[in-house]
């Protein structure tokens, strides 16, 4: 048998096999699995994902091989020509049932009160497998819930061990937070000394949260703290929703992936009693004209470049832990949801007359890494924590749930002034790309003073881990880059480290940096179930959305303008700068805690 | 030897992670691997802590906890149980008054299983350290120990 780790596809031999009797021909290297999917055969499964590689650790997709003494696991076994293939006998159902009621056993199944609750993948699973008995007895000790971070809550009681988080961890973030400790019946997923996650070089991107079939890992919520700031009178709560929510919030309401909700957001927020609804997609506007002028001037000074991105809180703390020599390359933009912070509670507060400390600024936001960054303790320009409290996709679509609000339902309806108002440039921030777009629609003004003609730079978009794309400006011919996800960011800037340290120079001049792939759109606050294709999906809503807008250049929107001609003066200013520039601190490649400068 | 020296004694290759961890494990006094040690090889290695972390954790000759000076690892196979292990063990438990995976307050002992030995002929067998006993006894017990612990 050829193991799956050497399967090839692309040589195109096709084999003949039977599954269930009926008669198959796939290409050499396809998965038993593959294969029944093909004949429309579901085989269970629970560790495999379609973006990972199959480690069959789980064994519930067993199959039985004519001629073969013992099951096969269709995940990671290579069919093979002349196979009989059985997915449905007595023996595999009794093995599928076996291997769940085995789970369970040391599997917290309080699942009315869990997180996961129906949407649970072994909850699914017992449904599918018929499974109406706990045959074992339980498991009787019960583990610590590791509540260290401040963004991401891991419950070794729910864990079944299938390993998806720490590949996610390790393959496709390449942040190694999580590992497998101990071994037989002693392992356990855990960080290193079992110090949590809150003590290790986690960079809080969620993408654990969003491969975990069960509840194991989770957002720590802040739902209850909203609640309460809603119903208190003596507050005035402001939200903001950042770009990816309007394209990915339907999908908890029963709606098709990449369905855009951008109005019934809005609607549904105000239904849930805030008094402002804004919308970050603003701040995002604002990010461009600080960030963009910051490229200009530094691509004018010919000054630490390339310029990087800054949106990305989960990519911020990446780099402050293994890349902290690019510290100096990093824009000081903040990101769209700490430039609104402080603007809610110094500029809309003047202006409303409402005295600072009674304002509650919360944000909705598809990331997990984003509760992180609004607890940053830099992060109080306005004297107070800026974002007081950061709700993920999901903790929003079950606020709205408790509220008796169905967002499918709601009319659609604009946000509010004078932080709401946005432009296409600021909404394709949610997709990978987007940003890197945006600024170049700008940049080519700021340069230029003349308008860019053709604004939709199609290189920089998609679900390619790494694009590169080269704009004429005056002349100028402006490379830049864009990754997403951080295994991909790894390989760029390894790249771009090694010609900064051997040519004093990087081919690039400016590049995007996404943490999550996909983009925001594929962040670890998002609903679940976000597969590679489903991230690209909705990322395409937002470009149709940016079509649809009246202004697409970030320079363009009105209220833009009008927050520099009333508040900051100009980007760059010394206002901006005390209100939406911020600085970084090397990490520990270790534990991620702040080294002190020495 | 520095920490530094037994490192430099191997390329930096991820082959060499268990010759590193075992060198670094008998170095220490208290023979086990500190955080320190497990850091030096993530950093030497160019290998994620967390891994280095895992691999320390699966092998079971690989202790992160302090040890005491002699370390017993009573076999805990089938043949050396159908010849007594199992009240060996419950005897070394009491004498020494620790569970498995402890070691006595005066950190001269440290209790720990091990799978097959190697030695079924002389079963039930235990290791103290590098050197093999068989033929066990509670009497031939309380001998070796009384002479472990003088001779420390």
């Amino acid at each position: 048998m050829v193991p799956y780790r050497k399967r090839r596809l692309q040589e195109q031999k096709m084999i003949k096999a039977t599954i269930n009797n009926v008669d198959i021909e796939v290409a050499e290297g396809t998965t038993i699995l593959e294969a029944a999917k093909k004949l429309h055969l579901n085989i269970p499964t629970l560790c495999h994902h379609p973006d990972l590689t199959p480690e069959g650790s789980c064994g519930i997709c067993v199959v039985e091989v004519e001629g073969f003494p013992t099951l096969k696991r269709a995940c990671m076994t290579l069919l093979e020509q002349g196979w009989k293939v059985y997915t449905n006998t007595a023996r595999v159902r009794n093995a599928r049932k076996e291997i769940v009621e085995l789970i369970f056993s040391n599997h917290d199944t309080d699942c009315l009160t869990c997180i996961k609750n129906g949407k649970c993948e072994l909850q699914d699973l017992a449904a599918t497998l018929g499974i109406r008995t706990f045959e074992y007895p339980k498991a009787d000790k019960k583990k610590e819930i590791d509540t260290s971070s401040v963004a991401i809550i891991r419950d070794p009681n729910k864990c079944i061990l299938c390993g998806r988080c720490i590949q996610v961890c390790s393959k496709i973030q390449t942040v190694n937070a999580l590992t497998l400790s101990q071994r037989g019946y002693d392992t356990v997923i855990t960080t290193v000394f079992g110090e949590g996650m809150g003590n290790s070089v986690c960079v809080n991107c969620g993408q654990c949260t969003v491969y975990c079939p069960v509840g194991a890992l989770y957002e720590k919520s802040q739902v209850e703290e909203v609640w309460e700031a809603l119903n208190n009178p003596d507050k005035h709560v402001v939200v903001q929703e950042a770009p990816a929510i309007r394209a990915t919030l339907g999908e908890e309401f029963d709606l098709e992936p990449g369905s855009l909700v951008a109005g019934k957001m809005h609607a549904a927020l105000r239904r849930l009693k805030f008094d402002a609804v804004f919308d970050t997609n603003f701040t995002a506007d604002l990010t461009i004209m600080e960030e963009g002028t910051e490229v200009v001037e530094r691509i004018k000074a010919g000054k630490n470049l390339p310029v990087i991105t800054s949106c990305s809180p989960g990519w911020i703390k990446f780099m402050e832990t293994f890349y902290p020599h690019l510290m100096a390359n990093v824009s000081t933009a903040k990101s769209p949801q700490q430039m609104f912070g402080p603007l809610s509670k110094t500029y809309y507060a003047e202006l409303k007359g409402i005295s600072k400390e009674k304002i509650v600024s919360v944000s909705i936001m598809p990331c997990t890494a984003k509760k992180f960054e609004a607890q940053r303790p830099e992060m109080k320009a306005s004297g107070y924590q800026d974002v007081d409290f950061v709700l993920t996709t999901r903790e929003l679509a079950r606020m709205l749930r408790e509220a008796g609000i169905d967002l499918k339902e709601m009319p659609d309806e604009p946000a509010d002034d004078p932080l709401g108002e946005y432009t296409g440039a600021a909404t394709i921030f949610g997709a990978t790309g987007g940003v890197m777009e945006a600024a170049l629609r700008s940049a080519y003004f700021l340069v230029t003073g003349r308008e860019l003609e053709n604004i939709d730079i199609l290189p920089v978009r998609g679900m390619a881990g790494i694009k590169e794309a080269e704009v004429d400006v005056d002349g100028l011919k402006l490379k830049v880059a864009v990754a997403h996800g951080l295994g991909n960011a790894r390989k760029l800037l390894d790249k771009v480290s090694d010609q900064l340290a051997k040519e004093g120079k990087s081919e690039y001049h400016f590049i995007e940096i996404m943490a999550c792939p996909g983009g925001c759109v594929g962040g670890g606050g998002q609903p679940w179930g976000s597969d590679m294709a489903r991230r690209a999906r909705r990322g395409e809503t937002l470009y149709e959305e940016d079509k649809s807008l009246p202004f697409r250049r970030s320079h363009e929107n009105p209220s833009i303008k009008a927050i520099y001609e009333k508040y900051l003066g100009h980007p760059y200013s010394d206002k901006s700068h005390h209100l939406l520039h911020t600085h970084y601190y090397k990490r520990s490649p270790l534990d991620g805690k702040v080294l002190l400068e020495e | 030897m520095s920490r530094e020296a037994i490192l430099k004694k191997f390329e930096p290759s991820l082959d060499n992670i268990l010759y590193i961890l075992h060198e670094l494990q008998d170095n220490n006094t208290q023979h086990y691997i500190s955080k320190e040690d497990l850091k030096a090889c993530a950093e030497y290695l160019n290998l994620p802590y967390s891994y280095v972390h895992g691999v320390a954790t699966f092998y079971t000759m690989f202790s992160l906890k302090p040890r005491g000076q002699h370390i017993i690892r009573l076999c805990d196979s089938p043949p050396c149980h159908l010849m007594g292990s199992a009240s060996l063990l419950d005897y070394l438990k009491k004498k020494l008054n620790i569970e498995i995976g402890e070691t006595t307050t005066d950190s001269v002992f440290t209790l720990e299983l091990s799978s097959c030995l190697g030695v079924c002929g002389v079963a039930p067998a235990m290791m103290i350290n590098d050197e093999m006993f068989g033929n066990l006894t509670p009497e031939k017990v309380d001998a070796i120990l009384e002479e472990r612990r003088k001779s420390r």
